[in-house]
C-alpha cells in the first residue's frame, strides 16, 4: 500500500507532544496530562458541536418552513446560540418542591454522561479516537442505553402526570427501537467481521460497507437510520414531548441548566447517531478512495479526514432534520406497530441475508 | 499503583451503594443504588481488560434489566412510599441467612480464584473466540447448554404472552 502525503492530520502534532512529554517527565504523569487533555477536548468539542448543531437546525428549519430564522446576533444571527448558552448558564434553578430530591437532580446526568460516553469512542479522524475499544460497536449501543435511565427517573421524580407519560413513552419507544438499531449494526458487524470502529474503518478503504454489502447493506443502512431517529426523540416520533399534549414531555418541571442537559444531550445524540451511522456505513474519516488510482488519491489525502468525518456526518444530520419536518408525528400504536410488525422481522431476515451473501461470496469486494 | 486506586474507589462504590440498595425506603431509589451497584460492576470488568463483559453487563443489566425493572416498579401502585419495616425476627432471620450465604460465596470464590487464574490464558479473550467456544460442539464448548437455554427463554416468553393476552 503507497503511503500519501497527510499535511493537515493530527497525528504528527499528537506523537510529538507525547514524545516531548515523556521526555521531561514519568510515564505515569505524562500519561495523566495527556487523559486531562483529552478529556478537556472532548468536554470542549462536545459543548462546541451542541451549540453549532443548534445553530444549524434553527437555520434549516426555518428554511423548510419558507421562513428566515435566527438573523439578529452577528451577521445571519450567527451568535445566537452563544447568547442562548449565556442566558441558559445564568438563569434560576427553580426548586421543585414535592419531588424526589436525589432522583431529580441525578437525573440529568444520566443523560448526559450516556451520551458524552457514547460521544468519546468515536473516531473523529486519523488518530483522533480517545479509546479504540476492540468491541466498539457493541460498546457504543451498550453505553447509550443508559441515557433512558435518566428519561424515566426524571419523569417519575418530577411528580408530575405529564411528565410521567412523556417518560413512559419515551421508554417504550427506546426500549423498542434500540432492538433494530442493535440488529442493523449486528448486520455490518457479520459483513466486516470486526467490532471495532478503527478496523470497520478500514475495511472501507476502497468501498463503503454502504455499497460492499448492496441490498442487506442498504435495508440495514435505512433501518439504523429509522431507529437512530426514533431514539434520539425527535421528528415523527417525537411524542414523548409531544408538546400539544404533554407540555414538554419528561423535562416539563426542569428549568436553567438542568434543562439545558436535556437539551444538549438530545442535539448530541442526534451527532452521536450521524457519526455511528458515517462510521460504520459511509466509511467514517478515510477519504473517498479508488484503488490504482494514485493521483486521485493522494488529492483525497489532502482533505484532512476530519473534515471527511465532519462532512459525512453533516449530511446524515441533514437528512434527519429533513425528516423531522417532512412528515407528521406518529401515534403511539402506528409507533410501536412500526418496529415489532415491520422493522423487527425485515431486519431478522436481513441479517440471515448478510451472513448468506457473506458465505457465499457475493459482497462487491469479493466478487471484484 | 493506578489500578489499586481505581479499584478501591470501584469497591467502595459497590459496597456503599450495595448496602444502600437494601436499607432504602423507597423502592425507585433502591434500583437507582442497584443500578449504581451493577455499573461499578462493569468498571471492575473493564478494570481486567474484558472489554466484552464489560460492554454486556452494562447494555443487559444497566441498559436491559434495571429499565424493566424501574418500568416494573413505576407500574406499581404507588412507588414513591416508604415501605415500612419488616418485623424483627423476620430481620434477624434474613441477616443470618445473608451472612450464611456470604461466608458460602466467599469460601468457594477464595478457593478456586488462584486455579481460575491459571486455568485462564493471560491474554485478552476476544469476541471471535467467545463466540466459536458457544457455538462449538468440541470438549469444553458449550453449544448444547446455549440451545438448552433458548428453549427456556423462549418457553417464558410464550408464557409471557398467554399471561398477558385477552381472553375472549
Amino acid at each position: 500500500m503507497t503511503h500519501y502525503s497527510q499535511p493537515l492530520e493530527f497525528t504528527g502534532l499528537t506523537r510529538w507532544f507525547d514524545s516531548a512529554l515523556r521526555s521531561v517527565m514519568p510515564d505515569f504523569w505524562a500519561i495523566f496530562i495527556e487523559l486531562v487533555i483529552v478529556g478537556i477536548a472532548l468536554l470542549a468539542t462536545y459543548a462546541v458541536i451542541a451549540m453549532i448543531l443548534i445553530y444549524v437546525e434553527r437555520k434549516i428549519t426555518a428554511f423548510f418552513q419558507a421562513r428566515i430564522g435566527p438573523n439578529r446576533v452577528g451577521k445571519y444571527g450567527i451568535f445566537q446560540t452563544v447568547a442562548d448558552v449565556l442566558k441558559i448558564l445564568i438563569k434560576e434553578i427553580i426548586h421543585v418542591n414535592k419531588v424526589d430530591k436525589f432522583l431529580f437532580y441525578a437525573a440529568p446526568f444520566f443523560i448526559i454522561v450516556a451520551s458524552m460516553l457514547t460521544f468519546g469512542a468515536i473516531p473523529f479522524g486519523k488518530g483522533l479516537q480517545a479509546v479504540d475499544f476492540n468491541i466498539g460497536v457493541f460498546y457504543v449501543t451498550a453505553v447509550s442505553s443508559l441515557g433512558i435511565i435518566g428519561v424515566l427517573l426524571a419523569g417519575w421524580s418530577s411528580n408530575n402526570k405529564y411528565s410521567m407519560i412523556g417518560a413512559m413513552r419515551s421508554g417504550a419507544q427506546f426500549v423498542s427501537y434500540e432492538l433494530s438499531g442493535g440488529f442493523a449494526l449486528m448486520t455490518i458487524v457479520v459483513l466486516t467481521g470486526t467490532m471495532q470502529l478503527s478496523g470497520m474503518v478500514e475495511t472501507q478503504r476502497y468501498c463503503w460497507n454502504l455499497f460492499n454489502g448492496h441490498i442487506a447493506s442498504f435495508v440495514a443502512f435505512i433501518i439504523y437510520l429509522i431507529s437512530g431517529h426514533a431514539e434520539t426523540n425527535r421528528g415523527p416520533f417525537d411524542l414523548p414531548e409531544a408538546e400539544s399534549e404533554l407540555t414538554a414531555g419528561y423535562h416539563t418541571e426542569y428549568s436553567g441548566l438542568q434543562f439545558g442537559f436535556f437539551y444538549l444531550a438530545e442535539y448530541l445524540n442526534m451527532f452521536v447517531i450521524a457519526a455511528i451511522a458515517a462510521t460504520v456505513f459511509l466509511g467514517g474519516w478515510m477519504p473517498i478512495q479508488i484503488k490504482g488510482w494514485d493521483a486521485f488519491n493522494q488529492i483525497m489525502w489532502y482533505i484532512p479526514s476530519y473534515v471527511w468525518f465532519f462532512g459525512k456526518t453533516g449530511v446524515l444530520i441533514f437528512i434527519s432534520l429533513w425528516v423531522r419536518w417532512s412528515f407528521p408525528r406518529l401515534r403511539i400504536d402506528q409507533l410501536l406497530n412500526l418496529e415489532w410488525k415491520y422493522l423487527l422481522p425485515i431486519n431478522l431476515v436481513n441479517i440471515l441475508l448478510m451472513v448468506i451473501l457473506v458465505l457465499s461470496g457475493l459482497t462487491l469486494t469479493q466478487i471484484f | 499503583m493506578v489500578e489499586l486506586i481505581i479499584f478501591y474507589v470501584l469497591a467502595i462504590v459497590i459496597s456503599v451503594f450495595s448496602i444502600m440498595a437494601v436499607s432504602s425506603k423507597r423502592l425507585i431509589r433502591s434500583a437507582t443504588y442497584l443500578l449504581f451497584v451493577l455499573l461499578a460492576t462493569a468498571g471492575l470488568y473493564l478494570l481486567l481488560d474484558y472489554e466484552y463483559l464489560f460492554a454486556v453487563q452494562t447494555a443487559v443489566y444497566a441498559g436491559g434489566i434495571m429499565v424493566l425493572f424501574i418500568f416494573a416498579i413505576l407500574l406499581t401502585h404507588k412507588p414513591g412510599d416508604r415501605v415500612p419495616n419488616e418485623p424483627k425476627r423476620q430481620r434477624i432471620l434474613s441477616i443470618i441467612l445473608s451472612v450464611a450465604g456470604f461466608a458460602f460465596c466467599a469460601h468457594i470464590i477464595f478457593h478456586n480464584i488462584n486455579r481460575v487464574y491459571q486455568l485462564v490464558p493471560a491474554n485478552e479473550i476476544n469476541v471471535k473466540q467467545l463466540g466459536m467456544t458457544l457455538m462449538g460442539t468440541e470438549k469444553f464448548e458449550y453449544l448444547l447448554p446455549f440451545e438448552t437455554i433458548s428453549i427456556l427463554l423462549l418457553a417464558c416468553m410464550v408464557g409471557a404472552i398467554m399471561i398477558a393476552r385477552k381472553r375472549s
